[in-house]
């Protein structure tokens, strides 16, 4: 089935190129040493790969949010809240139980459900939460005279570095996460492939079946 | 409930907002206090017959070969704010302790001006407190001294008149930063005042500092010497100017675990907090620098958090080895 729009396969690999740059050049920022190059980028080209990809993301990020306005796909990402918590540990449940005792998907992706419970919650909170974050406390780095001289004498500054870290370090958290779960579909490459061609061929087959 | 939340936050932010602000008050008026009010020098009747011409742009006095009283404007160059005088280190002193004795008599004899200026060593040569004979051989190896010839001395940069050393604080590090970066600027903001020293055409500081990133940043956080000077361990502040081309220009200097700002600018502070870590010593000075302020306890939960996961991944796999033939697609 057809599943991943062309606007939507775009925003997504450009997101994947530039949270990558972005992931290696904040380490490099947050862990110079004396020398350059400590990790992979020394300290000035960082600062200017960092500035230069962030711009990129944030224009990327209002094009993905816009695009699920937009289209119909906005509706994947809402969360049912009568059966939140059972659905979800139905999904922990079988990634760490019942997938090794040859159960079936407790939620087969359709046209009508593209994410299972758990990825919803996580991509949420990563689109919706970590990642606006991370993107206006970037901008108040770029920009420090907009930033807060000092909340209760803690230095605003200070305070904006570490809401940025902290949530880049939870992005980047989650990036090593979605790339595994990934891995999770028919083959490992699988569903890598679908977000290429578009097309996903469901790991239950229950498209077909049903 | 939501309401509510709001109402505390709005709450704690007044609360902090006006502790501040009487902090504030407080503590400049106590400056103020301290530095005028309080101090009244022995020499206040001497020193301000001085004063009375010297202490502002315009002076008069009362020709007696015509018997007419002439307005006349000061030199820039002679005059002496009394207030910043008595704010000053030299504040207790005289003006003919430094000066000759012979200029309380008006008009003043002409050949007095050509009598040799005291140097800052005549008084301070031997000094322990402030190292000024260190600071003596750091000046004649720094780019000033080939000015030397040319009139540049101590007293370019520090008029003895209203010179005051400033403590560094906690408090007061954004003070000194300006303070001591007003010193430089005299100069190589001032065309001016640059002209007497230097023949070059143009001098453009914000032009010459283009290639830092948040330029208005770092030069409220940083003084000018952090990057154009030696650093010397042993001298409260460095006083060797490098040459232009020498200027640390690397950002990993002061933005690395082992900022040379420790040596520097945070000399005092880090010799006390050294054993806190970086991170306590900046976050009360109010001043962030990226990739020298590290939060050890977050690197090390960052590290566990990142290890866990991996672990996970990890027995995950092999699960997914182990139980191969289970798992349905």
């Amino acid at each position: 089935m057809y599943l991943y729009p062309k606007w939507l396969r775009a925003w997504h690999v450009l997101n994947a190129v530039l949270f990558i740059i972005l992931i290696v050049t904040g380490l490099s920022m947050q862990y110079t040493g004396k020398k350059d190059y400590v990790l992979v980028v020394g300290f000035e080209s960082a600062v200017r790969w960092h500035n230069s990809a962030a711009v990129i993301l944030t224009i990327n990020y209002i094009f993905y949010v816009a695009g699920n306005i937009l289209t119909k796909n906005g509706r994947y990402y809402r969360i049912k809240r009568d059966s939140f918590f059972s659905d979800l540990f139905k999904q922990m449940r079988y990634y760490s139980y019942g997938m090794f005792k040859g159960e079936k998907h407790p939620f087969p992706v359709t046209m009508e459900r593209k994410f299972n419970p758990l990825q919803k919650l996580s991509y949420v909170l990563a689109m919706y939460l970590a990642l606006p974050l991370v993107i206006i406390s970037g901008i108040g780095l770029l920009f420090p005279e907009i930033v807060a001289k000092g909340v209760l004498g803690v230095s605003g500054m200070i305070l904006t570095d570490l809401l940025h870290i902290t949530m880049g370090f939870f992005l980047s958290v989650f990036l090593v996460i979605h790339v595994y779960t990934c891995t999770l579909g028919k083959k490992p490459g699988t569903l890598f492939m679908s977000m290429i061609s578009g097309y996903h061929a469901s790991e239950d087959h229950y498209d077909l079946e049903d | 409930m939501k309401l509510y939340f709001r109402g505390i936050f709005i709450l704690l932010l007044l609360v902090s907002i006006s502790a501040k602000a009487a902090c504030m008050s407080v503590s400049q008026a106590d400056t103020v206090l301290a530095d005028t009010a309080a101090f009244v020098s022995p020499y206040e009747e001497d020193n301000q017959r001085c004063f009375t011409c010297h202490g502002q742009p315009r002076y008069e006095y009362t020709n007696e070969t015509l018997g007419k009283k002439v307005r006349s404007l000061m030199a820039e160059g002679r005059i002496v704010r009394k207030d910043e005088f008595y704010r000053s280190n030299h504040k207790s002193f005289s003006c003919t302790d430094c000066h000759s004795a012979e200029y309380v008599n008006f008009p003043h004899a002409g050949e007095l001006r050509m009598e040799p200026k005291l140097s800052c060593l005549d008084c301070h040569g031997g000094d322990e407190t402030y190292h000024f004979d260190a600071i003596a051989e750091e000046y004649q190896q720094s780019a000033h001294f080939k000015l030397d010839e040319e009139g540049f001395s101590c007293y370019s940069c520090h008029d003895p008149h209203t010179y005051r050393i400033s403590k560094r604080t906690k408090e007061n590090l954004k003070e000194t930063i300006a303070y001591d970066n007003a010193i430089c600027l005299n100069c190589h903001a001032d065309f001016n005042r640059f002209q007497l020293l230097s023949d070059r055409e143009e001098i453009n500081i914000i032009k010459q500092h283009e290639w830092l990133p948040n330029q208005s940043a770092h030069m409220a956080s940083v003084r000018c010497i952090e990057c154009h000077t030696q650093i010397n361990e042993n001298l409260p502040v460095a006083h060797l100017i490098k040459p232009k081309a020498e200027a640390v220009k690397r950002c990993n200097e002061c933005h690395s675990q082992n900022s040379m700002l420790m040596a520097s600018l945070y000399k005092f502070e880090s010799k006390e907090q050294r054993k806190d870590g970086f991170f306590n010593g900046i976050i009360l000075n109010q001043s962030y620098v990226i990739g020298a302020n590290r939060n050890e306890y977050l690197n090390v939960l960052s590290l566990l958090i990142f290890a866990g996961m991996l672990a996970v991944i990890g027995i995950h796999v092999y699960f997914r080895i182990r139980n191969r033939k289970n798992i349905k697609h």
